[in-house]
């Protein structure tokens, strides 16, 4: 059986080199039979990647040890679904996972696009082949799943495998990392399309409006992994944050900051025909950037807090890079004249000048987190000394980055094409303003003196208002035209336009997340070696551990402190922070009590038993808001999917000439 | 004033302050990766700096008391005391025999931790090579 999934992953290989192959020449000489046979390949190499994951599942589910991979990743008393999440629990299994996810876009490409865009469909089918081939070199050869243990004479049996990294054993991490390779992988498709369109001199924006869904789909699942992965640092880590400024978190950022920029910058492509090169730049970032992600989480390059181990791979993934920028760099440049831009800045204080100023900033963003990560790799090459910096920096550089992006999140979706007046302004902007600054009055009055955090809320009401409005205008208007409630309008208003008002809405949740982020401003600690029955206090809880108690199941031993809670000198609650330590791996993993309220969460770790008096160290902390950050993405969540469903009311956006050439340019807006 | 110039200004203004927060802020935030034998040899000057400091956890070596955790971290022939007292929970993999990444400042012959990151040396991915250890039986890797 194992032969078989290494022989299906090698065929795979063979036939995704054919692929490109087919395609390529069948593009060049003109010949539809090797196109469709390049495309045939790709479903051929979907059922094989099918074919060698089943096998790998199956190993996995049954505990077949004779498999290095499931002996290094699995064991036989893990409950059936940590045994599969086992799937992407290592360096093998993860990169097959990749393949599994490329393949699958790959596949739907082929099919949604076997009657369209026939002349880029050689080229994209290249592109996201040429992508496969080298995930599939990775796995053919430094890092098969498929490796067998040796078996026969003197050779003792593999009786358990190692068990998965207990710190997986979360129910987040059986989501985290497909959803995250869902979206970052998913980028793969604009990508390719944007090759395309190059390659072939598609005159038009065809590539975008063709990958316009797949870049909001795939931004949903790149958002969705980064707060899984946040949500689950701040529950299993046990270091009590869901954002450390770790390489492995900040690599997983950037390909999101590119494509948030993208998905921003795309909408000038649209209605003006602006920023072209830009947009191609920004899609051909966020895939290189994923790549970039992949080879920082598996190459150990940088010490990260992550368990991953070094490894041979990563020059495999630094020619990968090199070739495909490369050949990116030269293909714009090639192209230069198709991506002329059909209008030019009119005015500093304009949509289209938010519009810049937030890819700037969001790109700004990208480029310190980036160079952070990086500064032990580029200091060890400039000084010979090698330097890291540390999570003060990055929160130093991005609060105020974070800031102004709030602030353009307020201001530029009601700013106006080409040119605000100044009674717009007034109009729009006058009395957010002053509610910001009575509301930022009133805080500081009540004792917030934090300045970022103080900011942060003033900000957060300033764009909350300005969103309220806009529904409120663009409601109360259909409300008195068709004569509606104003519930009915709400929905109709945004029936009628949804990517404005889905995209208001996902404005609104990063407000919320941007409370919960201010909320870090006022968090409390306390350690302290508990004496039983005696209180220690944090905040307005007064705490006391009771009891220790311990105890066993087939995966783990555990031992728990009994903590109550009061406040004021009444019960509260009781939370059994726990430790644990897993039978297979022998890996201590401690698992925090968490009470969750919408104005702040208590946080209780069991950290160990002191050495010498063997009393239960307590660490206590309170995290004001954090609750938000969660809620935030459900808004989030809601207003991106809002973008997905389709307008009711069809919308041409007229694009405006440069008045006094429309001589020289017939063809000004349908 | 034409168009172009006023954009380019605003760009300047915002990249520059980024800029100057970023490198105004690396020196009091900047590490220096150092061996124990490089940390022993540094002149008194330089010990003030921030370190990062990695090495083997010595089996045995860790003490709690009350919010403090005290250790022996071991490179090769050489040991250093490490004292902790900052308010992160330690990482879960932080225990006898664990690598180490420790943060902090030397003080008066006690390194003083900051922040500790910690991974288990080869646990889960042993490489092409070097034998697996499960559960008392030893095996080979066909390679």
């Amino acid at each position: 059986m194992e032969n078989i999934g290494a022989l299906a992953i090698m065929l795979a290989f063979c036939l995704s080199i054919y692929s490109v192959a087919a395609s390529l020449v069948g593009a060049w000489k003109k010949k539809p039979f090797l196109i469709a046979s390049g495309e045939r390949a790709v479903v051929a190499v979907w059922a094989l990647i099918m074919l060698a994951t089943g096998i790998l599942l199956y190993a996995l589910v049954t505990s077949d040890f004779r498999f290095a991979y499931v002996a290094a990743h699995s064991n036989r008393d893990m409950p059936w679904y940590y045994k599969v999440s086992s799937w992407w629990g290592g360096q093998e299994g993860s990169l097959l996972l990749w393949n599994f996810v490329l393949v699958w876009y790959a596949f739907v490409v082929v099919i949604q696009n076997r009657k369209r865009h026939r002349a880029m469909m050689p080229y994209v089918v290249a592109t996201l082949m040429a992508t496969q081939v080298f995930f599939l070199t990775l796995n053919t050869f430094p890092a098969s799943p498929f490796q067998m243990l040796a078996q026969g004479q003197n050779i003792v049996e593999v009786q358990d495998g190692n068990g998965l990294n207990p710190l997986l054993q979360y129910w987040t991490m059986l989501i985290h990392p497909p959803i995250l390779y869902m979206g970052y992988v998913g980028f793969v498709v604009p990508f390719a399309f944007a090759m395309g369109s190059l390659i072939t001199r598609q005159p038009g924006d065809q590539w975008i409006f063709t990958t316009r869904r797949w870049a909001i789909v795939t931004w949903i699942f790149q958002s969705t992994g980064v707060l899984l992965g946040a949500g689950w640092a701040y529950a299993v880590l046990g270091w009590g944050g869901y954002w450390g400024w770790d390489p492995v978190e900040n690599v997983s950022f950037l390909p999101w900051l590119t494509s948030t920029a993208y998905l921003h910058s795309v909408m000038m492509q649209e209605k003006k025909g602006m920023m072209k090169i830009w947009n191609i730049v920004l899609v051909a970032s966020t895939f290189f950037l994923c790549i970039f992600g992949t080879f920082m989480t598996r190459s150990g390059i940088v010490a990260s807090v992550h368990a991953f181990a070094s490894s041979n791979i990563g020059n495999y993934f630094l020619v990968f890079l090199v070739l495909g920028i490369a050949l990116t760099i030269y293909m714009i440049l090639g192209r230069l004249d198709y991506l002329k831009s059909e209008a030019e800045l009119e005015s500093v204080v304009s949509r289209e000048s938010s519009f810049l100023f937030n890819n700037l900033i969001l790109l700004a963003s990208c480029f310190a987190i980036l160079w952070g990560t990086l500064f032990p790799v580029i200091s060890e090459a400039v000084t010979g000394e090698k330097v890291s910096v540390d999570a003060p920096w990055f929160n130093r550089v991005n609060i105020p980055i974070g800031l102004f992006l709030l602030f353009l999140t307020g201001v530029g979706p009601l700013l106006s094409w080409r040119r605000a007046s100044a009674a717009g302004l007034k109009r729009n902007f006058q009395w957010p303003f002053i509610g910001m600054v009575v509301f930022m009055a009133g805080l500081f009055a009540m004792g917030v003196h934090h300045p970022y955090a103080l900011m942060t809320f003033g900000l957060c009401l300033f764009v909350t208002w300005t969103i309220a409005q806009e529904f409120y205008k663009g409601t109360s208007a259909i409300a008195k035209k068709e004569s509606m409630g104003f519930l009915p309008a709400v929905v109709e208003l945004t029936h009628r336009n949804t990517r404005r008002y889905g995209g208001y809405l996902v404005h609104m949740g990063v407000v919320i997340m941007f409370i919960g982020f201010a909320g870090a401003a006022f968090n409390k600690d306390s350690t302290v070696e508990a004496e039983q029955g005696k209180t220690f206090q944090l905040g307005r809880y007064d705490l006391k551990v009771t009891g220790v108690k311990s105890g066993q199941t087939d995966n783990y031993v555990w031992q728990s402190a009994t903590v109550e809670v009061a406040v004021g000198g009444k019960p509260y609650v009781t939370l059994e922070p726990e430790r644990r330590i897993y039978s297979q791996s022998q890996q201590p993993v401690g698992a925090v009590k968490i009470l969750r309220k919408w104005n702040e969460d208590l946080y209780i770790n069991f950290a160990a038993m002191s050495s010498e008096a063997q009393k239960p160290i307590i660490q206590t902390y309170i995290f004001p808001l954090v609750s938000w950050i969660w809620v935030g993405y459900w808004v989030l969540l809601a207003g991106s999917l809002v973008c997905l469903v389709p307008s009711k009311v069809k919308l041409s956006y007229a694009r405006t000439e440069v008045v006094g050439m429309a001589g020289k340019h017939e063809k000004v807006a349908k | 004033m034409s168009v172009t110039l006023k954009f380019g200004m605003v760009i300047v203004l915002v990249i520059g302050t980024l800029a100057w927060i970023a490198i105004g802020g690396t020196g009091d935030s900047a590490s220096y990766f150092k061996t124990i034998p490089e940390v022993e040899k540094l002149s008194a000057a330089e010990k003030t700096k921030k370190l990062r400091v990695g090495g083997i956890v010595e089996t045995g070596s860790i003490k709690r008391t009350g919010n403090q955790v005290d250790f022996v971290l071991v490179d090769g022939e050489r040991k250093m005391n490490i004292s902790y007292t900052g308010n992160e929970p330690l990482p879960d993999t932080f225990k006898d025999g664990s690598q180490a990444l420790i943060d902090g400042k030397m003080g008066d012959g006690v390194f003083h931790a900051t922040k500790i990151a910690a991974k288990c040396a080869s646990k889960y991915e042993a490489k092409p090579g070097q034998n697996y250890k499960g559960n008392g039986s030893v095996y080979v890797k066909q390679s």
